[in-house]
């Protein structure tokens, strides 16, 4: 890791939406910290959990990550829950103690990995909860939902990057008991609520048949608190917009077909989903976060160049039914040829980049 | 919070109180007074208990005290005279002021969220886990019954104190009244609905399950805990890498991958759960068997004894090289 510790400059006047004109762009130091999901130059499905544990200075250092998009990430999950009320956000009843356990792991991770932004302060059961870059400064009991305006997992997710879906045990399989997605890829909240684990993988290609699905579930369930493990994922999405769910496809989708192999570096983002799974103490729930990371195919070239050649390589050699599911048929030939001019065929490193000998982003100075 | 150390917790032990002939309750909290990590109803730890030569075992007991404050952990420990030496030990070694090695909490005995109501039969010490359970249900207001059978009034301490706690709630069976626990009587005629948790003697266990089948009910609704190692600890054995020709001895208390690591060698690995398939290894020698724990390789690939998946399988075995 190339990345030097620095002040993270708050971007606070992004937008991730078309009415903002999708005023949003990636710093270089925002790029080469990125959690980048190709470890090869061909990609299909692993079970590519691993021990979350803090990894280099980049998005990896804190067990929830965020960076100079947090503060327009927060207003953009205000904007999305006022739009839209009932949609991105649900719990159900019986979830409560999940909620405190969600509050809990997000304010202790957030004012122990980043105490110059926040800072928890407990006194038995009455906490005191500080969040300089929201300028927030309140008191609450814990345990108590009375004393807080929102939801304790409304309120706490309101102030965190990323979504968070919570998984509870029940019957030997997980069920879907409450979500915060307000940047949700492709998928409903409201449909896939109270779905077991099989239930909402269902639309995934080759999983079955891979028994992936069932090890996978086994591992799960084995977690314990205070073990928490990690994945990443990715797709394409057009244009910075987080919010792509089911419920709004009829204002996003369209984009799809604007895509060229001229304009594909601007329009096209690689959509990175870094996933830190924790088993919650109290409720016994798994709690599923998705930290979303969009960079444009143009700011991987600009910044990160051996980057950019390995998501050509992996998007080239894609299998046709992933490419399929991931939604991004109708423009995958123009961002591949559009990457093409920027891959000189040279040999990678294999690996995460947070592993040793991994890949990294690239020569640190554009030419 | 106080941070866990290679997975386990420095706590020190405030006070032991005898409250059977045979139990202990040891209160624990962190050195530095720092919380504890939080837990659910039901949930334990495993205390290592470090013996004169060296060795540790890694016994497992619930937390009878509140989820709600986490300032302590509180564990009942019965003598066991099984020749193990654990509870003896802490019994006879551990005294005020100690610190012991506790894991982090975890729970293969949670409460049902569905549950309309919660029947709880234990048998002696087996009482443990439902203080934390009963504790969890009274505050969020949960409708339960507990069902306590002891050997006699010498040996009722817990549940009369429990008693004093949830009055009529908590009936007490063999405290001197002749009084007798019939799991049939305690299960039948119940509303769908109804939960049961048993924790107490094997037998009492397939007692409870036998009755409530018998009733009628189905799996999902009846609930016990089997404290089976899910984990890669076991008894010690060694392996020889093939290719150095290295032979490493893989100790109680840590996995083979971690054991190969230690000696300054390398596998591949990823989720060192069982689960990912990448420390797959090939077995090319094997004198005795290997405890497969794994979710990754097949049945058949199991009975082949030609793999083994280091991060958590281990080998009853004289010899194994693997190749590596």
């Amino acid at each position: 890791m190339t990345a030097i510790p620095r002040t993270t400059d708050f971007t606070a006047d992004e937008t991730y939406t078309p009415e903002g004109e999708y005023r949003f762009q990636n710093s270089r130091e925002a790029v080469r910290r990125l959690p980048f999901p190709f470890p090869d130059d061909e990609y299909m499905y692993s079970m590519n959990l691993e021990p979350h544990v803090a990894a280099g200075t980049g998005a990896l250092r804190a067990a929830f990550d965020i960076d100079e998009h947090y503060v327009s990430e927060c207003a953009h999950r205000d904007q999305m829950l006022r739009d839209m009320p009932g949609v991105h956000y649900l719990a159900l009843p019986h979830m409560m103690e999940a909620q405190w356990d969600m509050l809990e792991l997000i304010f202790e991770s957030y004012s122990r990995d980043f105490p110059e932004h926040f800072t928890l302060t407990k006194n038995g059961n009455e906490w005191r909860w500080q969040n300089r870059l929201l300028g927030i400064d309140d008191s609450f009991t814990f345990g108590d939902p009375a004393t807080l305006p929102l939801d304790p997992m409304e309120y706490s997710t309101r102030q965190a990057q990323g979504e968070f879906v919570v998984l509870e045990e029940k019957d030997n399989t997980l069920v879907i008991g409450a979500g915060m997605t307000t940047q949700r890829a492709d998928y409903s909240l409201q449909f896939n609520l109270g779905m077991n684990f099989a239930e909402f993988h269902g639309p995934v290609p080759k999983l079955d048949t891979m028994g992936i699905l069932d090890r996978a579930l086994k591992f799960l369930l084995r977690m314990k608190p205070g073990h928490p493990v990690r994945r990443v994922n990715w797709s394409l999405t057009v244009n910075p917009r987080l919010e792509t769910s089911v419920e709004t496809l009829p204002d996003w989708a369209p984009d799809r077909a604007k895509v060229t192999p001229e304009n594909a570096g601007e329009m096209v983002y690689l959509r990175i989903e870094l996933q830190p799974l924790h088993r919650l103490p109290r409720s016994n729930a798994i709690v599923f976060p998705v930290r979303t990371y969009l960079v444009s195919l143009a700011e991987l070239v600009a910044h990160a160049p051996d980057w950019a050649k390995r998501l050509h390589r992996a998007l080239a050699s894609l299998d046709p039914e992933l490419v399929d599911y991931k939604g991004f048929h109708r423009y995958h030939g123009a961002a591949v040829e559009w990457l093409a001019k920027y891959d000189d065929g040279a040999p990678l490193a294999t690996g995460y980049p947070w592993i040793e000998d991994g890949i990294q982003p690239g020569p640190d100075s554009v030419d | 919070m106080s941070e866990a150390q290679h997975g386990s917790l420095r706590l020190r032990v405030d006070r032991i109180e005898p409250v059977t002939p045979e139990i202990n309750r040891y209160t624990l909290s962190a050195e530095d007074g720092s919380w504890l990590p939080p837990f659910s109803g039901g949930s334990h730890v495993r205390v290592l208990i470090p013996f004169d030569d060296g060795q540790t075992r890694r016994n497992a007991y619930s937390l009878m005290s509140s989820p709600y404050d986490t300032s302590k952990y509180q564990i009942a420990v019965r003598r066991i005279h099984d020749g193990k030496r654990g509870s003896i030990t802490l019994h006879e070694k551990v005294r005020e002021g100690d610190a012991l090695l506790v894991t982090t909490p975890a729970n293969l005995f949670p409460l049902s969220k569905h549950a309309r109501h919660h029947v709880f039969i234990a048998g002696g010490v087996g009482v443990t886990p439902i203080y934390s359970q009963l504790d969890e249900l009274n505050l969020k207001g949960g409708s339960f019954e507990l069902h306590l059978a002891v050997r006699g009034p010498e040996h009722a301490t817990l549940g009369r104190e429990l008693q004093e706690i949830y009055g009529e709630r908590v009936r007490l069976y063999g405290d001197g009244d002749g009084s007798r626990l019939n799991a049939s009587d305690v299960l039948a005629g119940r509303p769908l609905g109804t939960h049961a948790y048993v924790c107490g003697p094997a037998r009492m266990v397939d007692d409870v399950i036998g009755a409530a089948h018998a009733h009628g009910w189905t799996d999902s609704n009846i609930h016990f805990e089997r404290f089976e190692d899910l984990g890669s600890t076991g008894a010690p054995f060694s392996v020889t890498l093939a290719r150095s020709g290295a032979v490493i001895e893989v100790s109680p208390e840590q996995s083979l991958l971690e054991a190969v690591e230690e000696a300054g060698h390398k596998l591949p690995y990823l989720c060192r759960g069982g689960a990912c398939g990448e420390c797959e290894t090939e077995v090319l020698e094997l004198d005795g068997s290997i405890d497969h724990r794994d979710d990754w390789l097949s049945e058949s690939d199991r009975c082949t004894n030609k793999l083994i998946m280091p991060c958590v399988s281990r080998a009853t075995c004289t010899k194994i090289v693997i190749n590596a």
